[in-house]
C-alpha cells in the first residue's frame, strides 16, 4: 500500500484549495437545485448546487464537511460539469464509478480525476470519494 | 500480570499490517479474542453441537448444558442473584431495544419523562426517541460538564417525579466518562424510576456487581469481552423481567401453544425465540474464563495504567487536541489533529500497521456537543502494550509529516 497512490499531488491541492464552494447566488428556485447528502457511517456531509438551464449545468456550489478525499473529489467534480449537459455530467459519474471499482474507464474524458484512481485500492475510503458523485446523481434525478 | 504474555494468547496480533507489525487500538469497536475462546467454540462444534431445549439425544444435552452453563456463568460475572435473570441477545443494541419495547412502551403515558445523556451511543439514545414519540413521554437530557462528565447535581435535578425511565451508558465510547450509575439508579429509584445501564465499554474491563449498582436492567455485548460478535446479555431484575413482554414469538419461548392463544415459557427463556447463538453463548463463557483468569481488577488496572501512559505520550504530540476527562476514565483516548480529517489520519496510521477507530462513533449528538464532524479514537485492552502507544505517537507525527508535506 503506497499512501502517495492515494494521496496525489492535485488531490492535496484541491482540497486544500476547493472550487466552486460556497452556495449559488439568487439561492434555490426553478434553475437552482439543492441536494444535502451524507455518509452516515463516517459523518461526512455535502449540499450540492447545481444551475441548471436548458439541459446545461450552467452553475455548481458545494459546501461540507469531510476528509481530504471527499472534498478533493467534490472539488473535481464541479470543475468538470460546469457548464457540460447533464447527460454528459451523469456520464461522467458512471466513468467515475467504474474507476472506483477498479474497472477500466474512459482516462482521456477523467482529465485530472484520474488522479482519484488510487482510492479503489483503499477499500474503506471508496464511500468518501462518491459522495460527491451521489450528490450530482440525486440532483440530475430531480430535475427530471 | 505481564502484558506481554497475555498478548500471546491473541494469535491475531501476530501478524504484519503493510509491511508493520499490527497494532491494534480498536478494542473498544470489538476486542480480539483469545484461543482459549476460539478453541472453545471450535470444540463445541467438534464436538458437542445440537439444538438447546428440545433433544432427547446426549448431544442435544451437551449443547444445553453448555449454553445453559453460560448463563450461569454470566450472572455470577455480574453478581446476578439468579441466572434466570440474565437473557442472552444479539448485543447491546438488542438488549436496549428488547428493553424500550417489551418494558418501557408499555409503561409510558403522555407527559412521563425518559432520562438519558447527551453522549449516549445511538443504541441508547434512538430507542429513546422513539419510544417517546410513540407513547407522548417526554426525552430530557442531562446537561453535560465542559469536561466531558455529568455530576450528580444535574442527574438530581434533571429526574422529576414524572421520570419513569432513566437510561445512562456506564462508560463512554467517545469520551471514556465513567458516569455515576449507582448514584443515579439511587437517584431514579427515589423517584419511582426505573435504571438502565449501558455496560458495552464496562463490563468488558472492570469488575461490575448489578445488585451493588442496583440497575434495573444491565445491557452488554459478549463481542467486547472477547467472545464472539453475535452475542450479548440483557439482566433485569426479577420483577421488571417479569413485566417485560417477549419481542420475538417462535420455537424455544413457548410453553403450551393453541390455535388463537399461546403461553410463554418463564423468564428468561420466553424472551429467547428460536434457536439462540449457542456457540456464541460457549464463546462468552470461555471470555468470561479468562477474564476471571486475569482478575477483572488487573483488567481495569492495566486500562487505566496504559490510559495515563496514552494521555501522557499523545499529549506530548504538538496539534492534538484530546477530549474527555482527565481524571479517571475508561480505556480509550480520543483526539484530533489539527487541519487533518480523522478518516487521513486513520488512513495514515493504517499504513503504519496502526488501526484505530475514525468516525462520529455512533454519537452524533455527542460530536455535535464538541463540535465537530468526527473524531479519531485508539482504545486500549489488556493484551495491549506501552509499545503500541509508542507507535501510534510516532505515527502521528509521521502523519503530521506527511501533511505538511503534501500539503506543502
Amino acid at each position: 500500500m503506497q499512501l502517495d497512490d492515494l494521496y496525489r499531488q492535485v488531490i492535496m491541492d484541491h482540497y486544500q484549495h476547493p472550487r466552486n464552494q460556497g452556495s449559488i447566488e439568487g439561492g434555490v428556485g426553478d434553475e437552482t437545485l439543492s441536494v444535502d447528502l451524507k455518509n452516515p457511517t463516517c459523518g461526512d456531509e455535502i449540499t450540492l448546487q447545481m444551475k441548471i438551464e436548458e439541459g446545461l449545468v450552467t452553475d455548481v456550489r458545494f459546501k461540507g464537511t469531510g476528509c481530504s478525499i471527499s472534498m478533493a473529489s467534490a472539488s473535481m467534480m464541479t470543475e468538470a460539469i460546469k457548464g457540460k449537459p447533464v447527460e454528459e455530467a451523469l456520464a461522467l459519474a458512471e466513468e467515475f464509478r467504474k474507476m472506483m471499482k477498479g474497472e477500466e474507464f474512459d482516462a482521456d474524458r477523467m482529465g485530472d480525476i484520474e488522479a482519484l484512481a488510487g482510492v479503489c485500492r483503499f477499500p474503506a475510503r471508496i464511500k468518501c470519494a462518491t459522495l460527491a458523485w451521489h450528490a450530482l446523481e440525486r440532483g440530475a434525478d430531480k430535475k427530471n | 500480570m505481564d502484558r506481554a504474555m497475555i498478548r500471546r494468547d491473541f494469535p491475531i496480533l501476530d501478524q504484519k499490517i503493510n509491511g508493520k507489525p499490527l497494532i491494534y487500538l480498536d478494542s473498544a469497536a470489538t476486542s480480539q479474542k483469545p484461543r482459549q475462546v476460539i478453541e472453545a467454540v471450535e470444540k463445541y462444534y467438534h464436538e458437542d453441537n445440537a439444538n438447546v431445549h428440545r433433544g432427547v439425544h446426549t448431544l442435544g444435552s451437551r449443547a444445553t448444558d453448555a449454553y445453559e452453563g453460560a448463563r450461569e456463568k454470566v450472572a455470577a460475572f455480574i453478581g446476578a442473584p439468579s441466572e434466570r435473570q440474565v437473557v442472552f441477545t444479539r448485543g447491546t443494541t438488542e438488549s436496549l431495544n428488547m428493553i424500550a419495547h417489551g418494558y418501557a412502551r408499555k409503561r409510558l403515558r403522555e407527559g412521563d419523562e425518559i432520562v438519558i445523556t447527551p453522549m449516549e451511543h445511538h443504541s441508547n439514545l434512538i430507542p429513546w426517541q422513539q419510544a417517546a414519540m410513540a407513547t407522548g413521554a417526554t426525552l430530557k437530557y442531562v446537561p453535560m460538564q465542559r469536561d466531558g462528565t455529568v455530576s450528580l447535581a444535574d442527574i438530581e435535578a434533571t429526574v422529576t417525579q414524572k421520570t419513569k425511565i432513566v437510561a445512562m451508558v456506564h462508560v463512554s465510547n467517545v469520551l471514556g466518562t465513567i458516569n455515576p450509575v449507582k448514584e443515579a439508579a439511587a437517584i431514579a429509584h427515589r423517584h419511582g424510576a426505573v435504571m438502565i445501564v449501558d455496560g458495552a465499554q464496562s463490563v468488558p474491563h472492570m469488575a461490575i456487581d448489578v445488585q451493588d449498582l442496583d440497575c434495573d436492567f444491565l445491557a452488554f455485548s459478549g463481542h467486547k469481552m472477547m467472545a464472539p460478535t453475535g452475542v450479548g446479555v440483557l439482566y433485569g431484575k426479577r420483577e421488571v423481567l417479569e413485566q417485560m413482554e417477549p419481542a420475538h414469538f417462535g420455537g424455544e419461548m413457548i410453553e403450551t401453544v393453541e390455535l388463537y392463544r399461546s403461553t410463554w415459557k418463564e423468564i428468561p427463556w420466553r424472551f429467547e425465540g428460536g434457536t439462540p447463538i449457542i456457540a456464541g453463548a460457549v464463546g462468552l463463557a470461555a471470555a468470561i474464563d479468562y477474564l476471571k483468569g486475569i482478575g477483572m481488577d488487573n483488567v481495569r488496572r492495566l486500562d487505566a495504567e496504559l490510559t495515563n501512559y496514552a494521555l501522557e505520550r499523545l499529549s506530548a504530540v504538538e496539534d492534538l487536541t484530546i477530549y474527555g476527562p482527565l481524571g479517571e476514565r475508561g480505556g480509550l483516548v480520543t483526539f484530533n489533529v489539527a487541519g487533518i480529517h480523522p478518516h487521513d489520519v486513520s488512513t495514515v496510521l493504517d499504513s503504519e500497521g496502526v488501526a484505530i477507530r475514525a468516525g462520529h462513533h455512533c454519537a452524533q449528538p455527542l460530536m455535535r456537543w464538541l463540535n465537530v464532524a468526527a473524531t479519531a479514537r485508539a482504545s486500549f485492552y489488556v493484551y495491549n502494550t506501552e509499545n503500541d502507544i509508542d507507535v501510534l505517537a510516532r505515527a502521528l507525527e509521521t502523519t503530521k509529516e506527511f501533511f505538511g508535506h503534501a500539503i506543502g
